[in-house]
């Protein structure tokens, strides 16, 4: 059977990893490969980086980390951010990852979602789904996607988008509330659903997770395959380990690494 | 010294699998290469990867790449990984339907859709962490314990015609074939550079594996 994945996000701003709030008042939170061993060694199944470099002259340092990374570790790497043409795709895969995550530039041209899959292959492309909920109570959820970090609106219907973006070539959907994001107050497992419901894709839920019973509820109410947190574990909060022992007593199914087979 | 040849052809990204050989390969050479005669000259052959089946198949013909693995295969150890497992079978439906390398008898099948109405709908493409059933002792499995995660990304996958080349199983809507041997020849269906600790492992058993079948 298949283990719910559990995954720790990684905000990375030129070449560190960095912690802050909706990306201000960044503080430096470690060497990457050193915070990448360390989930690694917790027990997670994947790890999603994050590039927020604002300067685009900084790329080559991202792929520098990401090769690190990869060359540390040896589960699968996810990396988003800044992510606009093919050549991006084919530099992150050829440093390590296994999987982009494309966000802005798939509302600025779906195709681009299309044109990345067929020629990498649609399992290493994730798209991100950043949606706030635009209704008001008592009305019908409806939720629109969002760009640039939740600030601007594009009009489109998350649930429709989701289904677009699937159909477009998108292997997996990185969901985030941007309504939850960095609250601790829980998924949006309402929005959730509604994705897992219309699409035949593996999705992670993102956004919002304060507790260890959040990621339990985007599991179970949302529908969710994976489940990503990043203060969580960043604080110290709590360890995968500890978020793989709480799901597996609420009968989650999740992989326990094998520890004695290679010491890595 | 002894030199592991990975198969570069053009299908995935090799990065992962590279260092994953470096660090378990002991003191032999990982070769990457698209060369048949440079593949040819090593000790042990591994071939990866990701993507559709026909285009794996054309580019190995393109690169006369698919004569030096039935040659090989012969002699020296041979793994393969996902797609590049798949194709060691006589044929696949992706596609439309290729004719693969037959190396081990059988087909490489679609997983079926499942129902509107099933109370959990699995998804296709089988994507994340299953446990393999060890379905026969061999030489790659020392050390690996019974049901180990390993990370499967897939849609399809091998359904040998005899019992005995299905070397490991796991359970996804049903039990399907997750590992594959005969003679010298083994391959995963998952992805040992990407399975943590066990899948490193499995890589290092093969890597110094010497390819027979006890």
């Amino acid at each position: 059977m298949l283990a719910k994945r559990v995954i720790p996000c990684l905000d990375i701003n030129a070449g560190r990893v960095v912690k802050g709030v909706k990306f201000e008042d960044l503080r430096d939170a470690g060497d990457p490969v050193e915070v990448a061993r360390r989930y690694d060694a917790q027990g997670a199944d994947e790890l999603v980086f994050l590039d927020i470099t604002a300067s685009s002259d900084d790329r080559p340092t991202l792929f520098k980390t990401v090769e690190a990374v990869a060359s540390a570790i040896f589960i699968p790497l996810t990396v988003g951010g800044g992510v606009r043409t093919c050549a991006d795709v084919r530099a992150l895969l050829s440093a390590g990852a296994d999987k982009v995550s494309i966000n802005t530039s798939a509302v600025l041209r779906p195709d681009f979602v299309t044109e990345a899959s067929d020629r990498y292959g649609v399992q290493c492309i994730v798209v991100a789904i950043d949606a706030k909920r635009v209704s008001k109570k008592g009305q019908p959820p409806r939720w629109e996607i969002f760009t640039h970090g939740g600030r601007k609106a594009t009009g489109l219907d998350a649930i429709e988008w989701s289904a677009l973006m699937v159909a477009k070539g998108a292997g997996e959907l990185l969901v985030t509330s941007m309504d939850r994001d960095g609250t601790k107050s829980g998924y949006d497992n309402e929005l959730l659903r509604a994705i897992t419901d219309a699409v035949p894709v593996p999705v992670i839920a993102s956004g919002g997770v304060g507790t260890l019973e959040h990621l339990e509820q985007g599991l179970s109410l949302g529908g969710a395959d994976a489940v990503l947190a990043a203060s969580i574990f960043h604080s110290g909060q709590h360890t995968v380990g500890e978020a793989k022992q709480y799901l597996t007593r609420h009968g989650v199914t999740v992989r326990s690494p094998a520890p004695l087979a290679f010491t890595i | 010294m002894e030199k592991i040849g990975v198969i570069d052809y053009g299908m995935g990204n090799l990065h992962s699998l590279g260092k994953a050989l470096e660090r378990v390969a002991g003191n032999q050479r990982i070769v990457i290469s698209y060369d048949p005669e440079e593949l040819i000259a090593c000790d042990r052959l591994v071939l990866p990867g990701v993507g559709g089946v026909k285009a794996a198949m054309n580019e190995l013909r393109r690169l006369e790449l698919n004569q030096m693995v039935v040659e090989a295969s012969r002699k020296r150890p041979l793994l393969g990984i996902c797609l590049g497992m798949q194709v060691l079978l006589d044929r696949s439906e992706e596609n439309g339907g290729v004719p693969a390398l037959g190396l081990i008898p059988g087909d490489v099948i679609r997983f079926p859709d499942p129902p509107r109405d099933a109370v959990e709908r699995l998804k296709v493409p089988h994507m994340g962490w299953n446990r393999v059933r060890q379905t026969r002792p061999h030489a790659v499995w020392a050390g690996v314990p019974e049901d180990s995660w390993f990370y499967f990304v897939h849609s399809y996958h091998a359904a040998p015609v005899h019992a005995e080349h299905v070397l490991g199983s796991s359970e996804y809507t049903k039990v399907f074939a997750a590992a594959v041997a005969r003679d010298n020849i083994v391959g995963f269906q998952f992805h040992p550079e990407k399975s943590q600790s066990v899948g490193l492992r499995l890589l290092g058993n093969f890597a110094h594996w010497n390819g027979e079948s006890r």
